[in-house]
């Protein structure tokens, strides 16, 4: 039965024909062996050439076809060593050279042929340059591809040891290198022509096998290649005249996807490097005639990755490529390539510049004009696309800007690049976002200064969709709330690394990013205008020795303004909380600096803020503590000022919701009539008095406890005040007496061990450790021991 | 044997960009058993920081922290030490060692770690010790001046705490230390 050759066989029935084949091969085999054995040449040609028939079938795949062919080639070369003993034995080559071309069929004919013709050269009884061309010659009479293909990979297999190379002991009589590499390249043009027609023999169905198979017999074709760069006599004029041009033109011909892939990428792997680099513009030249379809772009990249590979492990030949002008050659190669092939998809095209930019990186790395010419090449393709939408695409294009940022480690190098922002501006809002992320994370990580107030223009322009919401984004209510968090606070800590120690420049810099910061809107000031307060306040430091007129580039009226302004826009967010807390600390700042107006009106802000926006108890609690620590702590006010605020102050301070936060910060106030730093302020009676209504108010606390809950409370805050009042005591307040003390302490003596009162073990202890202080105090042999001495301390 | 970490006042991101590379790279996950931080770390970034090198990481709460949930004051204990932290802004006049004293009698503890100053201190006072493990990033202060970074490393072991002193001084760490017995 004829099987057709586009029958689908199963696995089985490839198994089976293998194994009658093989069976047949053997059985024949074991004749021509026996011939061999009786020096028989009529029958060992006879057996060989049955042998060699069973290689004329067509139903085997590739790989079964491959075995089989394995098989016989072992047998071939027995038979090889017959025929050398043949000639030993008198018969001559040139006879058995005839001899055999009376076999019947073509295929057994040309195998026996080239067998012979091995034995023929090595005799060099002719010139091995005329048998090669006989053979490959002879060799077209099989046209089948799989065939064709085995017949002509036998050819070379057995030629490959006997071209006249340079050299070789086949050079001269028989030949040159051009002849070598004459032979190769023909066989080589041949087998890829049989290579190519096999995608065109079967059904359209089948088309996905037969690339697999045709995939499987690709190492045939390039073996050639392979023998082509082991020649010694192909020099770089030989390889730049005759081989890359003969080659190229056979890959272009054939126009078939997988041969161009292929080859190509042969092409690149086989030869070596600087070959590569003295040829570059022939072999891209090739590029763009290749197939629409064909993957150029990974082999583009190879090209490139090898050729910078080599230039950074042999620095001595960066000359080379500046002479051969490589860059300028490989970014004319991608714009024509993209341009030939018009179907690419835009992720091929984008990793071609990525790897055009990493070519860049590798080998001109102190070349930024060329870094920024690759993103620009990369921005002309995108033009008029907008944000890219495709996943792939925009990958690349990440790769593209984070490969400098990589290389350089430093945000200043990039923001040379004019084109960087201009690819990112390509980058949808979430990806761009990531993108500026990874900048600042580079500005962090690699302590990156930005010191010069254009900079930070740059920079935020290259950031802007985290600092601001730009038309077309995405509102902040659809982003992740622990992500735009998160972007907010690495902006924030960015702002740190604006700095310069010209207080000019500084304030330069402040304002640059506060008008930035200014676009963001109320979600992001509370991140963004901290860190700028902070670093306005540093200035201030570094200002207030200084004595600059108020009406130069910078003054400390001009930092105080731009405070004001900044923690004011903070207030209207509205961000009450931490508005106050910082005016708070420019009100100390502007008290060290001596601007006693300045310092008032920030107080009067923060009061402000703390009447009319701050209701939560607990938010009042710790906002009065801020503000009687901050107001103890300035110097600046004249009496009248000074009355006004503490008045306030203590005011606040009666009128806290909870007793035991009333009392508290009641007692804290005394503070501000007691200040020993300084000129200081020292007014006992005050103290007293606070002393006094904080006492009433625990007082109050006491009943109201007992009232509701039938016991009274703990008696943490009379022990408090108590130490309050040894706090006193011992700060020489006259107005605080040893009776008073006495008093208070029996006071609270008794009533811990009142039946009424609640026990506390922390408030027992508090009082022990009390206790234990004042004897403590009491026989410490000072001044201050002496004025203790009229108080009995309770057992 | 039992190392504790103090450290507070880090006030990022509105202070500081970050811990100084020479304090991270000292601050390895594994080595220490507790952390206690006086507060203003103050996102949580930096708590999971904190977390990152140790499992047991006490916060009170200074007044730009962002996680509202921290408290006012803490107290454990750890050995045969009673310890407490409070951030400090609550102790007017901010700083001052007899009242900071006072909030030692109040919390009955042997050690007491504060901030707010930004400026490190360690005091042996009336049988305890007061610690200000100061700013770690060196953040700007009100108070202080010129702060230099620096974090609190105590050994704990038995009645005895020796309590190591970091301080990044133009670019150079430097370490001091102050030995404590509790008195028995």
């Amino acid at each position: 039965m004829q099987v057709q050759e586009d029958a689908v066989s199963t696995a089985e029935e490839q198994d089976k024909w293998l194994a009658d084949a093989m069976a047949l091969v053997q059985h024949n085999a074991f004749y021509m062996h026996r011939a061999v054995d009786a020096n028989n040449l009529r029958d060992a040609l006879k057996y060989s050439a049955q042998m060699l028939s069973e290689l004329r079938t067509s139903k085997l795949s590739p790989q079964k076809y491959y075995e089989l062919y394995m098989r016989t080639f072992d047998e071939l070369r027995q038979l090889e060593s017959f025929f050398k003993e043949e000639t030993k034995r008198g018969r001559t080559n040139a006879d058995l050279y005839e001899l055999v071309q009376h076999s019947g069929n073509i295929l057994p004919r040309l195998y026996l042929l080239i067998t012979v013709g091995s034995v023929y050269i090595k005799s060099q009884e002719a010139p091995a340059k005329d048998i090669l061309k006989d053979l490959v010659e002879m060799s077209r009479g099989v046209q089948q591809p799989i065939r064709g293909l085995f017949l002509r990979s036998y050819l070379s297999q057995i030629s490959r040891d006997k071209l006249p190379d340079v050299g070789s002991a086949y050079e001269g009589e028989g030949g040159n290198v051009v002849d070598a590499v004459e032979f190769v390249l023909q066989n080589f043009t041949e087998m890829n022509k049989l290579w190519v027609r096999m995608q065109h023999q079967g059904p359209a169905r089948e088309k996905e096998k037969r690339e697999k198979e045709r995939s499987e017999l690709r190492d045939l074709v390039g073996k050639n290649l392979h023998v082509l760069s082991q020649l010694d006599g192909v020099d770089l004029e030989m390889y730049k005249d005759v081989v890359l041009p003969r080659v190229l033109e056979q890959i272009v011909n054939c126009k078939d996807e997988i041969a161009q892939y292929y080859l190509m990428d042969c092409i690149i792997q086989v030869f070596p490097d600087d070959f590569h680099l003295q040829t570059l513009e022939t072999l891209l030249s090739a590029c763009p005639q290749l197939q629409p379809t064909v993957d150029i772009k990974t082999v583009m990249s190879q090209l490139m990755e090898r050729l910078s590979k080599y230039a950074a492990a042999s620095p001595e030949v960066l000359p080379e490529f500046l002479q051969v002008e490589a860059f300028t050659k490989f970014s004319h190669a991608v714009v024509e390539v993209i341009e030939a092939q018009p179907d690419m998809p835009l992720v091929g095209a984008v990793s071609l510049y990525v790897a055009l930019l990493t070519f860049v990186l590798r080998v001109h790395v102190d070349r930024l004009d060329y870094v920024d010419q690759v993103l620009g090449g990369c921005v002309k393709k995108l033009e008029g696309k907008g944000k890219v939408k495709d996943a792939k695409a925009t990958k690349q294009l990440v790769a593209l800007l984070s490969a400098p940022l990589e290389k350089y480690k430093d945000v200043v190098t990039i923001l040379k690049l004019s084109n960087y922002g201009k690819v990112m501006e390509h980058l949808d809002y979430d990806t761009n976002r990531v993108m500026a992320v990874v900048l600042i994370q580079s500005i962090l990580a690699n302590n990156t200064l930005i010191t010069a107030p254009e900079k930070v223009d740059g920079l935020f322009e290259l950031l802007k969709e985290l600092i601001q919401d730009s038309e077309g984004a995405p509102s902040i209510d659809e982003l992740d709330e622990e992500d735009f968090k998160e972007e907010q606070n690495l902006v924030a800590r960015l702002v740190h690394m604006l700095v310069n120690d010209d207080n000019e420049q500084m304030f330069q810099i402040l304002s640059t990013a506060r008008k930035q910061f200014g676009q963001g809107g109320p979600k992001r000031l509370p991140f963004t205008l901290p860190p700028l307060i902070f670093a306005a306040l540093k200035l201030v430091r570094s200002l207030q020795n200084e004595n600059l007129p108020d009406d130069g580039p910078v003054s400390l009226k001009k930092v105080f303004q731009f405070l004001h302004q900044t923690v004011e826009a903070l207030s209207m967010v509205p961000a009450p909380e931490l508005a106050l807390r910082l005016y708070l600390q420019c009100a100390e700042a502007a008290g060290v600096c001596n601007l006693e107006p300045v310092a008032y009106e920030f107080f009067t802000q923060a009061f402000m803020i703390y009447e009319e926006e701050i209701a939560d108890s607990k938010a009042q609690v710790t906002a009065l503590q801020l503000i009687i620590g901050t107001l103890q702590r300035t110097r600046v006010f004249g009496v009248e000022n000074r009355d006004t605020l503490t008045h306030k102050a203590t005011g606040y301070s009666a009128k806290l919701l909870k007793k035991p936060d009333q009392c508290r910060a009641v007692y804290a106030c005394s503070h501000l009539f007691w200040v020993e730093e300084g000129s200081g302020v020292k007014d006992g009676e005050r103290v007293l008095l606070c002393l006094k209504r904080a006492l009433r108010i625990a007082n109050a606390a006491q009943q109201m406890s007992s009232a509701t809950r039938g016991s009274n409370g703990p008696m943490t805050l009379f022990v408090e005040i108590l130490n309050k009042y040894l706090y006193y005591f011992e700060k020489g307040n006259t107005q605080v007496t040893s009776t008073i003390i006495q008093g208070l302490l029996e006071l609270i003596v008794t009533e811990i061990q009142s039946e009424n009162t609640t026990q506390d073990m922390q408030v027992d202890a508090f009082l022990a450790n009390t206790l234990r202080y004042l004897q403590f105090q009491k026989h410490k042999g000072d001044s201050v021991a002496e004025r203790y001495s009229d108080i009995q301390v309770p057992s | 044997m039992v190392l504790v970490l103090a450290l507070g006042d880090l006030h990022i991101p509105h202070r500081a960009a970050d811990l100084p590379a020479k304090f991270k790279s000292m601050l390895v996950p594994g080595k220490i058993q507790h952390i206690l931080s006086p507060g203003n770390l103050c996102i949580k970034e930096v708590h999971d920081y904190l977390k990152s090198l140790c499992s047991d990481v006490q916060i009170t709460r200074g007044e730009y922290d962002e996680d509202t949930r921290y408290p006012e004051t803490k107290q454990l204990v750890i050995g045969a030490f009673k310890l407490g932290i409070c951030h400090g802004h609550q102790v007017v006049p901010w700083g001052d060692l007899d009242s900071l004293a006072m909030l030692q009698r109040q919390l009955d503890v042997d050690i007491l770690i504060t901030g707010h100053t930004h400026q490190f201190k360690a005091y042996k006072h009336e049988g305890g010790v007061i610690i200000n493990p100061g700013s770690a990033t060196g953040a700007y202060s009100s108070i202080t001046y010129d702060v230099n970074p620096s974090f609190v490393l105590m050994d704990i072991d038995g009645l005895r705490v020796v309590v190591y002193v970091y301080e990044l001084v133009d670019g150079e760490v430097k370490v001091d230390k102050i030995d404590f017995k509790k008195p028995q």
